[in-house]
């Protein structure tokens, strides 16, 4: 196992990143997905992930909603450990335990929704806060329809998913993991399963999210010209690694990597 | 040489109509420490603990590949040298549940696999317990395409109770022995177990269709 003593138990000080991935590396097999990734994400920032397809940017998401587990390094959010936990004085892998009270903060939507098909659009977010947060159906039920009015779906929310649009299930499925109050939103690829027309709903709510809250986001997008428009940091994935980042007006008005100009003309030329 | 005689046929009616609720108890029964107990089997296949797995995985197998009429056997005759002394009818229910929870578990275990890994995912998101996700998102899913097998061993189970006549079950097949060996008639006996059974399952085939597609209704799939 890794020698964690290089990796502090709580980070402290001021500016503690919200997210923060120290040397975190994950591998299937033979295949290195991210390579000892370092990547601070500062409380209230807008980080948009784009790169060429297996480059690792899912994973990175995935990795920090727990859903799998990494191989070394450390990723901790709010300063704390979230893949470790500390015991005896050093840093141990986490227990399903520790992962629970851990990954609260964080919440996810997923490129083909995952809405709980047997439940309405309401029952889907009322679920994580009613089971799990112990909420009463009653508070449930205030804080989930101010959700979905938030998202347009107020109208719709006794409606199976199997019933709604693409663009309609990714906005419940917005509100259900905003339901849950994290303090980190992940989206990977959230408008990529829709058609063209109803991405505009989507990405609307995205941006009403980024002006009018203080979230913590971390976005994996093809979109050029959304990540472009909203982020406050772009960072250009290649082979599991960080090839280039930097503020969006400089990444894509003026890439210094050769791979980054390589991929943005070849987006470019797609669109 | 066709001689049916119907004065007979009444006159032991009320005997099998009374052996058919025995049946009825005995499937009834044995379907219901089936369905409780696949269910175990089923998430203890899926646990993470691996020895567990391949303990109940071979248990399973072995279950299915030998006869139901060797385990009724076991259990009755078997069990006592172990200090285990059941009753005819414990004996049945505890063999023909414990046959078919094999079976079941499988069914289960379809079902659960049916369910997409996303719904895993989007309940780990949401930060549910994996006894959350098995109860709330989990199960309910697996319960429509899990249904059409456990109503075909329901049928199966039914039609299965005459095997605990061999160990004295009065069933209806036992019932019909006893009236033919008394009365050295078997036409009527069998031809009205034969109808009973028939007038059972078919109808059950039917009932278990329409629940299938109501459930599914009911969950909005
Ligand atoms: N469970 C897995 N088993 C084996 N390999 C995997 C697994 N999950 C992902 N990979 C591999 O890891 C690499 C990175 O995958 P990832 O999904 O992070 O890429 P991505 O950048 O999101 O690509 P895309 O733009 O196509 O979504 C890919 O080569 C992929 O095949
Ligand atoms: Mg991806």
């Amino acid at each position: 196992m890794e020698n964690m003593s290089a990796y502090p138990q709580e980070i402290s000080g001021e500016n503690i990143p919200m997210v923060k991935f120290a040397k975190v590396r994950k591998a299937y097999g033979d295949l290195v997905v991210l390579d000892d990734l370092d990547l601070d994400v500062a409380a209230g920032e807008m980080v948009s992930i784009i790169g060429p397809s297996g480059s690792g940017k899912t994973t990175v998401l995935r990795m920090l909603m727990t859903l799998e587990r990494i191989n070394s390094g450390c990723i901790y959010v709010d300063g704390k450990p979230l893949t470790h936990m500390p015991a005896n004085g050093a840093l141990v892998p986490a227990s399903e335990r520790h992962l629970r009270k851990r990954r609260i903060d964080i919440g996810m939507c997923f490129q083909h929704f995952n809405l709980f098909p047997h439940m309405t659009a309401l029952e889907n977010c009322m679920e994580g806060p009613v089971q799990v947060l112990g909420l009463s159906k009653a508070e449930a039920r205030d804080r989930t329809e101010e959700l979905l009015e938030m998202v347009g779906m107020i109208a719709k929310m006794d409606q199976h998913p199997s019933r709604l649009s693409g663009g309609q299930q990714q906005r419940v499925a917005i509100a259900r993991a905003l339901a849950m109050r994290p303090k980190v939103m992940l989206f990977d690829e959230v408008t990529s399963a829709l058609d063209p027309e109803v991405i505009g709903e989507v990405t609307n709510v995205i941006r009403q999210l980024v002006s009018e809250h203080n979230l913590t986001m971390l976005m994996v997008t093809h979109q050029m010209g959304f990540a472009r428009d909203i982020s406050d940091r772009v960072c250009f994935f290649y082979d599991g690694k960080i090839e280039e980042q930097g503020p969006p007006a400089e990444l894509f008005g003026n890439p210094k990597k050769e791979r980054t100009q390589q991929f943005l003309s070849a987006v470019k030329e797609a669109v | 040489m066709f001689d049916w005689n119907w004065a007979f046929t009444w006159e032991i009616l009320p005997r099998l109509i009374h052996a058919t609720g025995n049946t009825l108890i005995a499937a009834g029964a044995g379907y219901a420490i089936a369905l409780v107990l696949g269910l175990i089997l089923a998430l203890a296949q899926r646990s993470q603990y691996r020895a567990l797995t391949f303990l109940v995985r071979e248990f399973v197998e072995f279950i299915r590949s030998t006869p139901l009429l060797l385990q009724i056997f076991f259990v009755f005759y078997v069990g006592p040298q172990f200090g285990i002394r059941l009753s005819p009818w414990a004996s049945g229910m505890i063999a023909i549940g414990l046959h078919y929870s094999c079976y079941l578990s499988e069914v289960y275990r379809g079902g659960i696999e049916s369910v997409p890994r996303g719904q895993w995912e989007a309940a780990t998101a949401l930060n549910m317990t994996m006894l959350q996700t098995y109860r709330r998102v989990v199960i309910p899913q697996a319960i429509p395409s899990a249904l059409a097998g456990m109503g075909n061993y329901l049928v199966g189970i039914f039609k299965d109770t005459p095997m605990l006549s061999v160990i004295g079950v009065a069933e209806l097949i036992h019932t019909a022995n006893a009236i033919g060996s008394e009365n050295y008639r078997f036409l009527e006996p069998y031809t009205m177990v034969g109808l009973i059974f028939l007038a059972i399952s078919l109808p059950a085939a039917g009932l278990i269709r329409v629940f299938e597609s109501y459930v599914r209704r009911k969950l909005g799939m």
